[in-house]
């Protein structure tokens, strides 16, 4: 499977999944369905970068890392939409995105197949 | 006429050493003796190189034959043949420097690299056993590491030898089923099962009375020890849950750390949104 495509699958699963641990806290159940959608495409974006850039690099290290700062970057973005909207959640939001981003980072390296100019060179 | 001492000395020395005379060689010492002969150090002197000279106590039809057509990285290859003026067949060798397999096991070496060293015996093995060529006496004393890592498998597919106590298969006739008894053997004696419970049981099955048993080829053996090496399943063993459980933790040890770290965030994020 390609390498973007595995970034794609598990960073919108995983995306969905960390938005919906937002159903632990009362106040945000019932804005359930906008961090859902907001946390799996945030996820959905930060896999399909760490997996084109999988593709392009091979090292579970440099994938950890570049997944953990694109969950970072993209989380940020997300929390600094948020805190105009009202009250700031930037640790919430921040901190498993960046956990959720090494996964991800993590997945696309070890899954899916290199670009075919990769498989040549190694 | 009185004889010195340094003169019966050396006479004791030189008596039996073989005359060389008529061959490019110049004896150096002698290395080893075995049932078939006895392998001495010596110099090439037309190409100023050390050598390894096999003088062959009893006539054995083809052994140089048989170990020249092996033209393998770990099987060491044969430069000459000739005759000795007293008759005696030898034949000269690459002159390997290191360490015997049953010397070598003395020192301190991690489960990797003894596992690298019976890899390579093997793919020898499998390498000759292609070109319908078996062993018959593999054991410690007929493996070199060289100073470099190298390995290599000596004393070749002679058809007097019977093989040597504790690596002998237990069949009379021996085969290709018998070499891989012999790796078998060679493995546990490499890695006591105390190093690791999965080797010592791809040993077991490799060195079974039973030829039937055994694995079906020396391919398969390594196919076992490879699979061991990247934390899969091996054939040789029904391996306990608990083992089971401990080699999936230890292939998959980033992704567990990653996924402990995320729950303990949420739980870190939980507990202080509360209090």
């Amino acid at each position: 499977m390609n390498k973007i495509l595995v970034g794609l699958i598990f960073g919108l699963g995983l995306g969905a999944l960390d938005g919906a641990t937002a159903l632990f806290y009362p106040e945000t159940r019932p804005l359930i369905v906008g961090i859902l959608i907001g946390s799996s495409f945030k996820g959905m974006l930060v896999g399909v970068v760490s997996g084109w850039f999988a593709r392009k690099v091979q090292s579970t290290g440099w994938g950890i890392a570049v997944g953990s700062v694109l969950g970072l970057l993209f989380a940020f973005f997300v929390a600094f939409m948020d805190a105009k909207s009202g009250k700031p959640h930037y640790l919430e939001i921040m901190l498993p995105g960046f956990v959720v981003g090494a996964i991800v980072g993590f997945l696309t390296q070890r899954m899916g197949s290199p670009s075919p100019v990769n498989t040549l060179r190694n | 006429m009185e004889v010195s001492d340094s003169v019966i000395d050396h006479l004791r020395r030189v008596v039996p050493l073989p005359d060389l005379a008529g061959t490019r060689y110049q004896l150096e010492s002698e290395i080893g003796r075995g049932g078939l002969g006895v392998v001495y150090a010596a110099r090439d002197r037309d190409l100023d190189r050390r050598v390894a000279l096999k003088i062959l106590e009893v006539p054995v039809e083809g052994e140089a034959q048989v170990i020249a057509r092996l033209e393998h990285p770990a099987i060491v290859p044969i430069y000459e043949t000739g005759t000795l003026i007293d008759g005696r067949s030898f034949y000269a060798m690459k002159l390997v420097t290191g360490a015997r397999l049953d010397h070598y096991v003395h020192s301190e070496h991690k489960l990797g690299e003894r596992l690298r060293i019976i890899r390579r015996v093997g793919e020898a093995l499998a390498y000759a056993h292609s070109k319908a060529v078996i062993h018959r006496d593999l054991k410690p004393q007929n493996v070199m590491v060289g100073e470099f890592g190298e390995v290599y498998v000596m004393d070749w597919g002679v058809e007097t030898v019977a093989g040597t106590p504790g690596f002998r298969a237990p069949e009379s006739t021996l085969d290709q089923q018998s070499d891989i008894y012999s790796l078998g053997a060679l493995l546990q004696f490499l890695v006591p099962p105390a190093m690791s419970a999965a080797v010592a049981a791809i040993a077991a099955k490799a060195s079974h009375t039973d030829p039937g048993q055994r694995y079906g080829s020396v391919t398969a053996l390594l196919g076992d020890i490879d699979r061991f090496e990247q934390g899969l399943a091996i054939e040789a063993w029904s391996e306990p849950i608990w083992h089971r459980l401990q080699r999936f933790a230890s292939r998959n040890a980033v992704l567990l750390w990653l996924l402990a770290a995320y729950t303990a965030v949420k739980f870190f994020l939980f507990f202080w949104h509360r209090f």
